[in-house]
């Protein structure tokens, strides 16, 4: 059952005089329970399909359907609430907010629930726990290193239990071996506590770690690659299915 | 109230900046209700001043006595009940900085006329009985000591030299607009040692129906417009308005001055929320990306300004407030009963609301609409 459903999505964004297409009539679906990569050059229009799938942007035209919401046609206030539900998203530069302390950050999108301060401590440290930062929690984000902030962004991403984990270059700033480890907690995430992940990347050796890898070009869908064994893809008159 | 950590986090982010708007805030609202009490203070003093009580003053000038035989005359004239009279001493104690009324008063018929000055009745009659005593607030208590039965020498300004009394009486004011530090003892006293330049410097009759007081006081004005001491006669209240409209000017000068601390506050407070939205772009961009709503984003930023506002706005109508108290100011002479009202506290905290609506609006709808992605692009 597709999770999320592009339909016929056109997208074209105004840079000064000229208009510029990013996709025209983008239809493709992305499975419950599957792990995505999506590769390409800069400007392919990776990260816009991330934004739209969460809400952040509108398409020109066309339909963004996740878990059934129509989300291109709801209105900013029902966007922010369905959001908070419904997406985790982590950015290539973490983004936590310096302010507060790790425990703090992954706690924000609690704040938005009805769960009392009890429940949010319990739900934080167990997101803390699964990324490995129980220890950390009193840390602010200078006291730690990148692969411990964007491990905490990672759990901030999950606190909630969206159904949905939006990833955009999650080890672009990373070394090899803290993005080892970001990658080996998104496998688990979605092997053991089945979430559905969509991850942007440039590196190849984070796309092995999915199990489907879409190419995209100039906003076309070139290619579909299954990476695991059980895996398995299927085009159905330009529709790119992930499974 | 599970937002609020958030928002002291902010708050807490650039200490310096916060500590220094706050006190900038503060600072405004000091003054603004510390230069409204003044006028609020003048303005008091003619409230509660009565409008059966009427004053005779020398027409040419305040300063200029008026002849004693005036009394028996205008006891004379229809309405009035009762006479008395004063006159300023102008004297001083010690190196004089602690400025206080001194009055030469006809002791009974004065005391009579007064009741808001009210003194226990074996310390009136004591009073009554010596020349030489002397009936003082219970300002001049606190500020010098000074208790029943002590000698205290003033030094005359208008009527040179030491002038020595003892002090019979302690007075409280019904009401602390009337001021509770003035110095009164006998007319007679300064008459014996100047009897050939005291005379009554005004007078302050009684009158049976105060819808009489035109008439009575066009009766005496008329009486004695040709004589060598023309008089000026009216209410007291009126006298008072009189009084508190010479500060007119002053009163406008004081409120422009409050009134720009607070504009100039205001354009500070809101360059340094906007400054603070500014550097938080990516942040605000993330906490939408979370599921924060524009509202909740607006929502918070007005509650960052409205921290900061009223923060200040406790502490400069705080120390507006204690500081009189604390320092003795209202107990200066020229200001009697010089306190924040109600009604200054409550301008000056309305004045933070507007102050939080007018610095914090902008920068709050500029996050709340702020467009998430070209935010998150410009941070990747």
């Amino acid at each position: 059952m597709a999770l999320v459903e592009i339909r016929n999505v056109h997208k074209s964004f105004k840079r000064e005089a000229q208009t510029v297409d990013v996709y025209s009539g983008l239809t493709i679906d992305f499975e419950e329970g599957s792990y995505t990569a999506l590769m390409g050059p800069s400007g392919s229009g990776k990260s816009t399909l991330l934004n739209l799938v969460a809400g952040l942007d509108r398409p020109t035209s066309g339909v963004v359907r996740v878990a059934g919401a129509e989300v291109s046609a709801m209105k900013p206030a029902q966007l922010a609430d369905w959001r908070s539900r419904t997406i985790g998203f982590v950015f290539q530069s973490y983004n936590l907010l310096p302010v507060l302390t790790a425990q703090q950050n992954v706690e924000l999108p609690l704040l938005l629930t009805h769960l009392n301060k009890k429940e949010r401590a319990e739900r934080t440290a167990i997101a803390l726990g699964v990324v490995g930062l129980t220890d950390r929690m009193d840390h602010f984000p200078r006291q730690l290193s990148g692969g411990q902030e964007q491990r905490v962004a990672i759990a901030r991403a999950i606190v909630a239990d969206p159904t949905l984990i939006l990833l955009d270059e999650p080890t672009g700033q990373l070394d090899a071996k803290s993005s080892d480890e970001v990658l080996e907690l998104l496998r688990r995430l979605n092997e053991e506590f089945h979430k559905t992940i969509m991850i942007v990347t440039h590196d190849a050796k984070a796309a092995d770690k999915a199990t489907t890898v879409l190419h995209l070009e100039k906003g076309t869908l070139l290619e579909r690659e299954a990476v695991s064994a059980d895996a398995n893809l299927e085009a159905n008159d330009g529709v790119g299915v992930a499974r | 109230m599970k937002f609020l950590p958030l928002v002291l986090a902010n708050l807490k982010r650039h200490k310096l900046r916060t500590i220094l708007t706050t006190s900038s805030v503060a600072l405004a609202l000091f003054l603004f209700a510390s230069l409204r009490t003044v006028t609020t203070t003048l303005n008091a003093g003619s409230q509660v001043s009565s409008a059966s009580r009427m004053i005779v003053q020398n027409a040419t000038a305040f300063v200029i006595p008026l002849p004693m035989s005036y009394a028996g005359r205008l006891q004379n004239i229809p309405h009035v009940e009762s006479v008395t009279w004063a006159n300023w001493f102008g004297g001083k104690y010690g190196d004089g900085k602690r400025f206080f009324a001194t009055f030469a008063i006809d002791p009974e018929s004065y005391l009579k006329m007064y009741p808001e000055i009210q003194v226990a009745e074996d310390q009136k009659q004591a009073f009554l009985r010596e020349r030489s005593a002397a009936v003082i607030g219970e300002g001049l208590v606190r500020s010098f000591g000074w208790k029943v039965g002590d000698n205290v020498t003033l030094q005359g300004t208008i009527f040179p030299g030491d002038w020595t009394f003892t002090i019979r009486g302690i007075y409280h004011p019904t009401l602390k607009e009337y001021g509770d530090d003035s110095f009164m003892f006998h007319y007679d006293y300064l008459y014996e040692r100047e009897p050939d330049r005291v005379t009554p410097g005004w007078f302050i009759m009684k009158i049976d129906d105060p819808n009489a007081a035109p008439s009575v006081a066009k009766t005496i004005d008329d009486q004695f417009r040709n004589s060598t001491a023309p008089t000026k006669s009216g209410t007291e209240k009126a006298f008072a308005a009189g009084f508190a409209s010479m500060w007119g000017n002053v009163k406008l000068l004081m409120t422009t001055i409050g009134m720009a601390g607070v504009i100039e506050i205001l354009l500070v407070t809101a360059n340094a929320m906007m400054m603070s939205q500014r550097e938080r772009t990516s942040e605000v961009a993330v906490m939408k990306t979370v599921g924060f709503s524009d509202g909740r984003v607006f929502s918070l930023i007005i509650i960052e300004a409205a921290v900061i506002a009223l923060t200040g706005a406790v502490l400069g109508l705080g120390a507006a407030t204690l500081l009189p108290i604390v320092t003795g100011f209202g107990e200066g002479g020229f200001l009697p009963g010089f306190h924040v009202t109600g009604g200054t506290l409550l301008v000056g905290v309305s004045v933070a609301v507007l102050l939080t609506a007018a610095s914090g609006v902008v920068p709050a709808w500029q996050a709340a609409k702020l467009p998430v992605v070209q935010a998150l692009r410009r941070v990747e």
